[in-house]
Order: C-alpha cells, then sequence, then structure tokens
C-alpha cells in the first residue's frame, strides 16, 4: 500500500476560504491559493477544497479558484460542492483539479459516478459520504435518507468511485477523534481507498484513523494553528505511521 | 532554455504538467501538431483520461505516427502515467487497446488490495517517493524502477515512462522533471 495520507480540506466560498482559519504571516488568511501553497509546504499530502457557496456565480468562482490552486500546486487536489453533471466535472477537472467529490449529486443519480468515471477515470472521482447513525444525510448534515451508510459506499464503488471521503456527521467538528467503527466497516465493505474525516483533535486521533485506513481529512485541528502542521506530522510519525518524507524547497 | 511539446489528446488536465514546467522556467505549448511532436527539443506525452480514446485522438492528428518518428530519431519523449502506458504495445483497459509500440510489454489491470493506487510511494533503486493514481500499470522487460513491486518508470531508447505524476509529486517531482529536461 502507498504511504498514509494526511489531508487538510478547505471551505470555500465566493472564492473565499472561510471558516475561522487562524493567521499570522499570510498577506491574505481568506485567500485559498495561499493557504494551499502554505499547507503544501508544510507537508499536505493533499488537499481538498469544498465550494459551499453552491450557487451557480460560485461555481464560476471556483472554476477560477482551481485554475490558480493548479498553476502554483504540485501536490494533487480534490474539488467539492456543487458539481451535478459530467459537463461540471469536467470544467473542475479542465481547469487542473486531479478529482472532484461528489455527495447529494450522487445519491441523486448515482449514474454520474459511472459518466464522470467513464470519461475521467475511477482515481477522479470521490464519493463524499457524510455518514449518520446508521444512515447518509444530504444538505450538509441536515436532513436524513433513507439509504443506509455501507451499502451505499459499496454501491458508489461498484458504479465506478476511486475512493471514498467518509465524514461521521455526529464526530464533525467536535476534535473527539474518529469514529473508527464506522471508518471499519466503510473500509471492509469496499475495495477502494477510503478518507476518514471528522473528529480529528490531536495526532493520536489522527495515527488512530490512519491505521485503520489509507487517508485523514484534517480540518480545525490544522486552521487554528496552520504553523503547526509539520509538527502534527511529527508527531503522527513518532506515534509509528510513516509518512512521505519531505524534501527542502531549492 | 528550449521548448517542451505537451502532447494534446483531447483528456483535459495538461494544465498541471504546464505549471510544473512554467515553476522550472521552461516554455511549454500544448499541441498535437504532428511536426511540432516530431521536431520540438523535449516532449511530454501526460497522463489523464481513458486508453482507447486516448489512442483514437493520437491516431486521427496524425500525433501517433509523429511520436514513432521522434521515437525512431532517437529523440526524447517523457510518458507520465497513461502516456507511459500508451507506449506500450497495447492495453487491456476498455477491453483491448493496440498502443505506440515504441516499449516491449502490455498495461494490465493492477494486482493490488485496493484500486485505483491512490498516494505517494518510494520508486526503487531511485530512493525518492512520487505520488501515483493508476488501475492499470506496465507489465514490461523495459522496467528500470519498481514501486511496492509494480512497475513505476520504463525506458527505451529515447522514451522513458513514469507510472507516478512528477508533476505532482512535489519537491522530489520538480526535481526528476529538471532532471530528465536537464539533457536536452
Amino acid at each position: 500500500m502507498p504511504l498514509a495520507r494526511l489531508i487538510p480540506c478547505l471551505d470555500v466560498a465566493q472564492g473565499r476560504v472561510v471558516k475561522g482559519v487562524s493567521f499570522v504571516n499570510l498577506r491574505d488568511v481568506g485567500d485559498p491559493v495561499e493557504l494551499a501553497q502554505y499547507y503544501s509546504a508544510g507537508g499536505a499530502d493533499e488537499l481538498v477544497f469544498l465550494d459551499i457557496s453552491a450557487t451557480p456565480e460560485g461555481a464560476d468562482t471556483m472554476v477560477y479558484v482551481v485554475e490558480r490552486v493548479a498553476d502554483v500546486l504540485e501536490i494533487p487536489f480534490t474539488v467539492g460542492g456543487g458539481i451535478r453533471s459530467v459537463q461540471d466535472a469536467s470544467r473542475i477537472i479542465e481547469a487542473g483539479a486531479d478529482r472532484v467529490s461528489l455527495n447529494s449529486a450522487a445519491l441523486a443519480t448515482p449514474q454520474l459516478i459511472t459518466d464522470i468515471a467513464a470519461r475521467f477515470g475511477s482515481q477522479a472521482v470521490v464519493v463524499a459520504i457524510d455518514a449518520g447513525e446508521s444512515v447518509v444525510y444530504t444538505h450538509g448534515g441536515r436532513v436524513a435518507t433513507d439509504i443506509a451508510t455501507v451499502p451505499w459506499a459499496v454501491e458508489a464503488a461498484t458504479r465506478g468511485a476511486g475512493e471514498i471521503l467518509l465524514t461521521s456527521i455526529a464526530r464533525d467538528g467536535q476534535r473527539t477523534g474518529f469514529d473508527l467503527i464506522l471508518t471499519e466497516a466503510v473500509r471492509d465493505a469496499v475495495d477502494i481507498p477510503v478518507i476518514a474525516s471528522g473528529g480529528a483533535g490531536s495526532a493520536q486521533h489522527v495515527a488512530d484513523a490512519l491505521r485503520v485506513t489509507d487517508a485523514a481529512l484534517i480540518a480545525s485541528i490544522v486552521h487554528e494553528n496552520p504553523a503547526g502542521l509539520p509538527g502534527l506530522r511529527r508527531e503522527i510519525e513518532a506515534l509509528g505511521i510513516k509518512l512521505r518524507p519531505l524534501m527542502e524547497r531549492v | 532554455m528550449s521548448d517542451v511539446i505537451v502532447v494534446d489528446y483531447g483528456a483535459g488536465n495538461t494544465r498541471s504538467v504546464r505549471a510544473a514546467l512554467t515553476h522550472l522556467g521552461r516554455t511549454s505549448y500544448v499541441s498535437a501538431e504532428p511536426i511540432l511532436i516530431a521536431d520540438a527539443p523535449y516532449v511530454i506525452l501526460p497522463g489523464v483520461g481513458s486508453a482507447r480514446s486516448a489512442m483514437e485522438h493520437l491516431d486521427e492528428t496524425g500525433a501517433a505516427n509523429a511520436l514513432r518518428e521522434r521515437f525512431a530519431a532517437n529523440r526524447p519523449i517523457l510518458g507520465i502515467c497513461l502516456g507511459m502506458q500508451l507506449a506500450l504495445r497495447a492495453s487491456e483497459e476498455d477491453g483491448g487497446v493496440k498502443c505506440l509500440g515504441l516499449l516491449e510489454g502490455l498495461a494490465v489491470r493492477l494486482d493490488a488490495p485496493r484500486i485505483p493506487r491512490l498516494g505517494w510511494a518510494a520508486v526503487e533503486p531511485w530512493g525518492d517517493v512520487f505520488y501515483f493514481a493508476h488501475s492499470f500499470v506496465a507489465e514490461s522487460p523495459d522496467t528500470v524502477a519498481t514501486s511496492e513491486g509494480l512497475s513505476a518508470a520504463v525506458r527505451r531508447g529515447s522514451f522513458l515512462g513514469v507510472q507516478f505524476h512528477p508533476e505532482k509529486s512535489d519537491v522530489a517531482g520538480l526535481t526528476f522533471l529538471e532532471s530528465c529536461l536537464s539533457r536536452v
């Protein structure tokens, strides 16, 4: 298996990073491009950008953000939020994103997973699942569906998804650790990579998740102290998780 | 400083490759024009999309023959991911696709615990860690480097192909690209 991945997630609305990112040494804390470069230099293995504005104007702005990010970033990145058609996905991928993440649109039209995978390959399609106690939620975790989490993950994989981004709604933002039971259940049910999300509060939490699955999404733990990312990596490594070695920029 | 042609086969993401080249101070153009592909100082065959549509596109535009001519004239070509697999004899992808045949061997479906194989992995004997994202892999006697036992780089004559994405491999990737380009 490739090395475990640490993936900071940035929420973006109207082209700006939202949610409290605490910052000292950036010119513009709200610029997704600057923050992406900062996290990349700090040792992020990948990045995820979620467009939470979900408006037509927001989508156009997001394409522009993706182009600017692609021009300066030399690590992979995924873009989610508001992608409802093959055409939406094409615009984002042609702008330079490596993968698109589908959530509600995949639940409404599972064929969308297959169609995007056929055009760009499975590695370009992430299905994001917001999981409650047993069923999947939509609308940012506010609306319950009658679709059970594990079977939905299996269906997504069967339809051509190349990765599952699994968020525990109950743990999201709580910083009490990932839902390892949920993560394990999905990991065991599918043969594609699974990113654990929701609950990262310490290096120990992340290390625990990375013992269970391929990658961990981190948000508030890193946004509160972006300069702490290299230190967080070292702590995780000290707990026995092997991450990629970072080389000095020349 | 010599110009680089990034071969266009209609599959989208050439932007990241060009961004990495710009970062290294190289001028690059995206083109399927046979004359440019045959004569440019350096040519990169990038890698996103499916083998069948990529080969159809390369055949239609004349880029496929230009790449064969270029290879016969011993001029350098770098293939990345699918771009490497397209240089093999054939690919198992899409029910079987005849490829350029610059290299011996086939692209076969990966046999790995999780597919696609996504993430950073060491390449031996080079020692550096690069980013991979693939479901198929070369089975080729021209393999010159491996990652977790899988072919990670192939070389024959003036063609060098890599399974990983140097343009997405941070400092290690830029260093690799620079070393490729510094020879021309």
